[in-house]
């Protein structure tokens, strides 16, 4: 398939891995964080880890958009449900993910819950049209690329005066988790991380340049890597040129998409219909500031935290979950007792496990891992 | 035989009529029903006997039976419908045991209010596929639920089918050395619902490829009798799923190549947009083989020789292991586990 199968060519991948190879320098180490799911998606599926030095290490960051919204967030979804009857529209990947007391949208929907699973925010639209006598919610969530959407779907709505739609926002940023990653180091554990591999498909949105400040500020360099293995695995040989050079700046490897500026258009459509978000709650990484994003008051009644009752839920996390640890790369998701035991991905118990973006269903389901005493090296 | 019931009253209205509670109480209604559309597609001389029963002659040797509830969402898709799908499926539990498909029963769910031109399509193109497929049904039986008690129509079927001598293929059979083989591209059937279901509707040409596989089955079976050690049709959870199955009864693991695997192009691009992994997609119409090695390359003649086998690929090979994984090796030059589905497959936010 054309402009999918260029990038996943095996001749081309042993020569980047043989430059790689040659390029890093054996006496020190290159902690590299993928800070997206879809990279961590990539480096299992076709094993790029094996492919790279021993000291050439990947960390699988945060940027899985459903492992790092707080459970508080999906239990007040399910209160929109359960309390205020609405029609529930939601991309398939919530569907699964634990909420408190053991309860998920699948179940929630199971019991009589008007949960319906959406591809598109157009898709959700079209469920208010046919249901004018039912206020219907679209659970919005995602980093950059998935926020246009929204924002087209909230003036669409607009046009139409449809009274019964409204958006549970909660969109995130990921330059502001990167800074929050950087920012704030626990005194016994130091951030870990040398580089970042950035998410294309946010770039495409957003650009390059929003790493800028971050990069300076840091010195850790940023290249923004697409999705593809071959793209992750020169994004890679980048970052490590970087780090072998002592220079820490923000390059692009996906410039068959992504430039400095990005989309001006969607970000301008962003910008009208939704601000920075003062303080939000990031599973893993606490309060993020300016992390998340809010529908600004213009557009208020298309807020469904404005329409309905949505009190901030302070839900625990699991007991004994280390997915706060492994969203920062401060531990591997091997290192988690619940991991394989308790925690499955026919049973998640936390949200890296959820998702098959996550880093703990990764390592689980592409075999890094198995239970038992073997452990299968791929 | 019996005559038919003297006629009182109107026919069936099969333009804009309804199912209504009437037509499962037993009385008048359900005979109407069961003679103005199910005997008059399905027609055949035990159903016509009108037996809360069909009794036909006992083959020597092994019998097998098989059963399964179709509930499927939308009740028609590019490239069949449900009713198609009820017989094609128990067919294929049936063959996939190496036995001739003989007899079919099949219960009806209706659900009050479902409309009887929608009904008399669905039965219509059961029984066009039950007599392409030469097993007639030969009994059934319709409930009516009432409205929201169901999803329309729900249709149970049972398939009856008798096993040649010598032929013994069970899915404990796979040995290490044995080759896996499949007989076409994967995941055409789950991507065509998928393209097909409200609130998730793409545009695609991609058609199900729903279809009766005992043919192809009988002429597998006769290369020899004992060529085939598994075979299993790999629908629900796709063939990821079934392969681990497979692994798990048979004690054994897999290798696969991603590369030998048979894929539509439309199918790939459908699974990349979607996030989902053709692997797991479900399928209709195709077998999964494991066989002895020496009698691969017989097999693999036979099966492209075929209509639904002319993609026919082997795809891998069993190898001994205890914990039973099934692993692929990637185009990219890497290796990974295929596991098993964990839950629904859901798309991918990005």
């Amino acid at each position: 398939m054309k402009y999918i199968d260029e990038f996943r060519n095996r001749a081309l991948a042993h020569i980047l891995a043989d430059a790689i190879a040659r390029e890093a320098d054996r006496d020190r180490e290159y902690r590299l964080m993928e800070f997206c799911g879809g990279h961590t998606h990539a480096i299992f599926r076709y094993g790029v880890q094996a492919l790279m030095p021993p000291n050439v290490r990947f960390i699988h960051g945060p940027g899985c958009p459903v492992c790092v919204l707080p459970t508080g967030r999906i239990d007040n979804a399910i209160d929109l449900v359960e309390q205020h009857d609405v029609i529930l529209c939601t991309y398939g990947d919530m569907m699964r993910v634990p909420a408190s007391r053991r309860r998920s949208l699948i179940k929630i929907k199971a019991t009589g819950g008007d949960v319906r699973m959406v591809w598109s925010t157009r898709d959700a639209l079209q469920i208010a049209r046919n249901n004018p006598h039912r206020q219907v919610v679209f659970f919005a969530i995602g980093f950059e690329t998935t926020t246009p959407p929204t924002v087209v779907a909230i003036k669409q709505a607009a046009v139409e005066k449809l009274t019964n739609f409204s958006v549970f926002c909660n969109h995130l940023l990921t330059p502001a988790a990167i800074r929050s990653i950087l920012a704030v180091p626990q005194a016994d554990e130091p951030v870990a991380i040398d580089g970042f591999l950035g998410p294309s498909h946010v770039s495409a949105i957003i650009g390059t340049r929003p790493y800028e400040p971050l990069v300076e500020a840091y010195g850790k360099p940023v290249v923004i890597a697409g999705f593809e293995p071959l793209d992750v695995m020169q994004a890679t040989r980048m970052l490590i040129r970087q780090l072998n050079d002592n220079r820490a700046g923000v390059e692009n490897e996906y410039t068959r998409v992504v430039t400095r500026e990005g989309n001006r258009k969607a970000r301008a459509l962003v910008d009208e219909v939704l601000q920075l978000r003062p303080g939000f709650e990031w599973r893993g990484l606490g309060r993020v500031p300016s992390g998340a994003l809010q529908i600004r008051a213009a557009w208020s009644e298309f807020d469904a935290e404005q329409r309905f009752p949505v009190p901030e839920i302070k839900a625990p996390d699991v007991r004994g979950c280390e997915c706060p640890r492994i969203l920062r790369g401060l531990k591997k998701p091997t290192e988690c007792k619940l991991f394989g035991t308790a925690c499955t991905p026919e049973n998640p118990m936390g949200a890296c496990m959820v998702s098959s973006e996550g880093a703990c269903a990764a390592y689980w389901s592409y075999g890094r891992f198995r239970t038992g005493s073997e452990v299968f090296a791929a | 035989m019996n005559e038919p019931l003297p006629r009182r009253g109107q026919r069936l209205d099969l333009r804009s009529g309804t199912v209504d509670m009437t037509h499962g109480s037993g009385g008048r209604a359900t005979a109407q029903l069961v003679e103005e559309l199910f005997v008059r597609h399905f027609d055949n001389d035990l159903l016509r006997q009108g037996n809360d029963q069909a009794a036909f002659p006992v083959k020597e040797g092994r019998m097998v039976v098989s059963t399964d509830g179709h509930v499927i969402s939308p009740l028609f898709f590019p490239g069949g419908d449900i009713g198609s799908l009820a017989v094609h499926g128990t067919l294929n539990d049936v063959a996939m045991s190496g036995a001739v498909p003989l007899y079919l029963s099949a219960g009806f769910i209706l659900e009050e209010g479902f409309p009887l031109a929608d009904l008399d399509r669905i039965v219509a193109s059961m029984a066009e596929a039950s007599r392409m497929a030469g097993v007639p049904v030969v009994t059934g039986d319709t409930k009516v639920v009432e409205r929201g008690k169901g999803d329309g129509v729900f249709i149970t079927t049972t398939g009856v089918g008798a096993v040649p001598e010598g032929v013994v293929i069970s899915a404990d059979r796979a040995r290490p050395g044995d080759l896996v083989l499949v007989n076409g591209p994967i995941g055409n059937h789950g991507v065509a619902i998928m393209s097909s279901r409200e609130n998730l509707a793409f545009e695609t040409t991609i058609e199900s490829d729903s279809a009766a596989l005992h043919r192809l089955v009988a002429s597998m079976v006769a290369v020899s009798p004992d060529a085939i050690h598994c075979l299993r049709d790999p629908t629900r959870g796709g063939l990821a799923t079934t392969l681990n199955e497979l692994a798990r009864q048979s004690g054994v693991g897999m290798r696969l190549r991603e590369s030998a695997i048979p894929m539509d192009e439309q199918v790939v691009a459908a699974c990349e947009l979607l996030g989902l992994d053709p692997l797991y997609v479900a399928n209709e119409g195709k077998l999964v083989c494991i066989c002895a090695a020496r009698t691969a390359d017989a097999l693999l003649k036979v099966m492209r020789t075929h209509p639904l086998g002319e993609r026919s690929a082997v795809i891998g090979e069993v190898v001994a292991d205890g914990q039973g994984l099934v692993q692929m090796e990637t185009p990219f030059g890497g290796s990974r586990v295929v596991d098993w589905l964990a839950g629904e497959p859901l798309p991918r936010i990005c």
